[in-house]
């Protein structure tokens, strides 16, 4: 087995594929805090996710998703949920920047584990130009439905 | 034969990482011979030109070697020189039939070109197991006219459903569009079959034949379409480069898309008279290089022989098929006999890009995805396949080395059940 191979499939990923945490059914208008929604497509090979964000009151954002993809684009959905359970909204916000920068650096860039927790594991990925964007598809799809419920949150505040 | 033309194909002995290369993505674009890759720069180097202009001795010989593509091409698939148009891909020939009828039904062109009108009493027919520049291009055609677009069914076994042959090709229908080979199953489609029931209710055939002419004997005027369209980069020829083939009588009737220099015969400030075919389609400067390589393209192709060129592809396929059976965990999409040596197919457990992944550490190219046939593989309930596509230069040594790969997937993906 290449070395390469091993860096891009490391066993957190192999393992957070198959666990796929926040895979659950949308709950769409049936949530009672500021919520967004996001429907993202890869269009060379098909695979998509819708992703729902729900402000929850106390700094933190849940999220839930429902698709079909490769292991790199589940993982990442997996990791990106399970990181939304242990950090703030502005956590979120940072580790998702430093991810983008990440994923952007054709495998430049060490990965800082105590920003990006399991997220660190997907290094491997940015010298996979073509894989790129499975692993930041549901991230595209967070920022997009987060900004959406924060939007939500401040017109409910000056309602 | 096979063994020793390998040595022709000069991107055969890249290495990808320390492995040799075994490319098996030949139905997505095709390797080059060298003798392809010198009439290119050989036409840069000693005879580049304008062509149709100009009386120095350089614009003859451009026009020369452009006008002999045509010569070639019709040789291989049959008929005159000037029914063979260049286009830029087979997707802008089968957009040209699809907008020059659309042209048509709002009144260019003429009287000639009202055969081809369309209204929405009409209906256009194409196949389940269309290629997306089979289907989007009629899909575009039926909104803009108000025709119905209507489609033939794939079977479990990945052939056309024939059964409502007679009531979805009807009286109303004007177009019969489809693919001859698929270019995700392989499958070898019954053109015969689909070009009597044309003729019976009047409709114009479209052929899709980007999956054929480079695998196997291919003859337009026997197999008696109206339009035909394939590209010369599937078919050992360099990219940017498509053939319309058509019946005389049609294309000189088919009102052009792309109008301007060199397509027409005059001009005044208020109109314009177009040049019967090819030239009617060949609107600015043409890719006059892509065209003299493909013509060498062509001579090798014939050279070889399409008849043995498709019996090897055949055991190829055959080859792989028989060693795919032998993996636990593995579905081919489409089982029919009638094939050229291209499986697509599904890993249980595993996404298709992760495999095309797993499969190019080990040197091995397929390709991975939907192959622009969404809804083909909708029918076969999936949103992507891996697909191990077959030319001459493959061999039985590619054919091991993809399966040996192919069998270390679900391990690798820890998918693999106990005992397996």
């Amino acid at each position: 087995m290449s070395t390469q191979m091993q860096q891009l499939y490391q066993q957190v990923i192999l393992d957070q594929s198959r666990a796929r945490i926040g895979n659950s059914a949308l709950l769409g208008e049936k949530v009672d805090g500021p919520h967004g929604y996001s429907h993202q497509v890869n269009p060379t090979c098909g695979d998509e996710i819708e992703l729902e964000t729900e402000l929850t009151g106390n700094g933190r954002v849940a999220v839930r998703w429902r698709g079909d993809g490769c292991s790199i684009s589940m993982a990442s959905a997996s990791v990106l949920s399970e990181l939304a359970g242990e950090n703030s909204v502005e956590e979120m916000l940072v580790i998702e920047s430093a991810f983008h920068e990440l994923m952007h650096s054709r495998g430049t860039m060490e990965a800082d584990e105590s920003v990006l927790g399991d997220a660190a594991a997907f290094s491997g990925v940015s010298k996979f130009p073509a894989r790129i964007k499975c692993a930041l598809l549901s991230w595209m799809a967070f920022k997009d439905a987060l900004n959406q419920a924060q939007a939500a949150r401040e017109e409910k505040h000056h309602a | 034969m096979f063994a020793r033309l390998r040595g022709d194909f000069p991107i055969l002995d890249v290495r990808i990482g320390e492995s040799p290369l075994s490319y098996l993505d030949s139905g997505a674009t095709s390797q080059k011979p060298q003798c392809v890759i010198d009439t290119f720069t050989e036409y840069f180097q000693q005879r580049n030109s304008a062509v149709h202009r100009g009386a120095h001795s350089l614009a003859v010989e451009a026009t020369d070697a452009f006008e002999n593509g045509r010569i070639a091409v019709a040789g291989l698939v049959g008929g005159k020189p000037e029914q063979v148009c260049w286009t830029k891909n087979a997707t802008e020939a089968l957009n040209v039939v699809a907008l020059g009828i659309d042209r048509a039904s709002r009144g260019f062109g003429g009287e000639a070109a009202q055969r081809f009108a369309l209204g929405p009493e009409d209906s256009i027919v194409i196949t389940e197991m269309e290629h997306h520049a089979n289907l989007v291009p009629w899909q575009q055609l039926a909104a803009s006219t108000g025709a119905q677009l209507r489609w033939l069914p794939v079977t479990d076994s990945g052939e056309l459903d024939m059964t409502d042959l007679e009531s979805i090709v009807d009286e109303t229908t004007k177009v019969f569009a489809f693919t001859h080979v698929s270019n995700v199953l392989g499958t070898i489609n019954p053109v015969d079959t689909l070009v009597a029931r044309a003729r019976e209710v009047g409709a114009y055939v479209v052929l899709d034949a980007c999956q054929s002419v480079p695998h196997m004997p291919v003859d337009f005027v026997g197999l008696d379409v109206d339009f035909a369209a394939f590209s010369a980069h599937k078919a050992l020829g360099p990219t940017g480069l498509g053939v319309l083939w058509g019946k005389s009588e049609l294309l000189d009737a088919l009102p052009p898309v792309l109008t301007g220099g060199s397509m027409i015969t005059t001009v005044s400030m208020d109109q314009t008279e177009f040049m019967p075919a090819p030239q009617r389609f060949e609107a600015g400067t043409q890719p006059v290089a892509e065209v003299a390589a493909f013509a060498t393209a062509v001579g090798y192709l014939a050279e070889v022989g399409l008849e043995e060129i498709f019996a090897h592809e055949r055991e190829l396929g055959r080859l792989l098929l028989d060693g795919i059976a032998e993996i636990p965990g593995i579905r081919v999409l489409g089982s029919a006999p009638e094939r050229i040596g291209t499986v697509a197919f599904d890993v249980d457990g595993v996404h298709a890009h992760d495999v095309g992944q797993f499969l190019d550490s080990q040197g091995v190219a397929v390709r991975v995805g939907h192959h622009c046939a969404q809804p083909l593989h909708r029918r076969f309930g999936v949103t992507a396949s891996t697909r191990a596509s077959t030319y001459l230069y493959n061999n039985a040594e590619d054919c091991d080395r993809f399966l040996s790969a192919l069998a270390e997937v679900r391990p690798f993906f820890g998918v693999a059940q106990e005992g397996e």
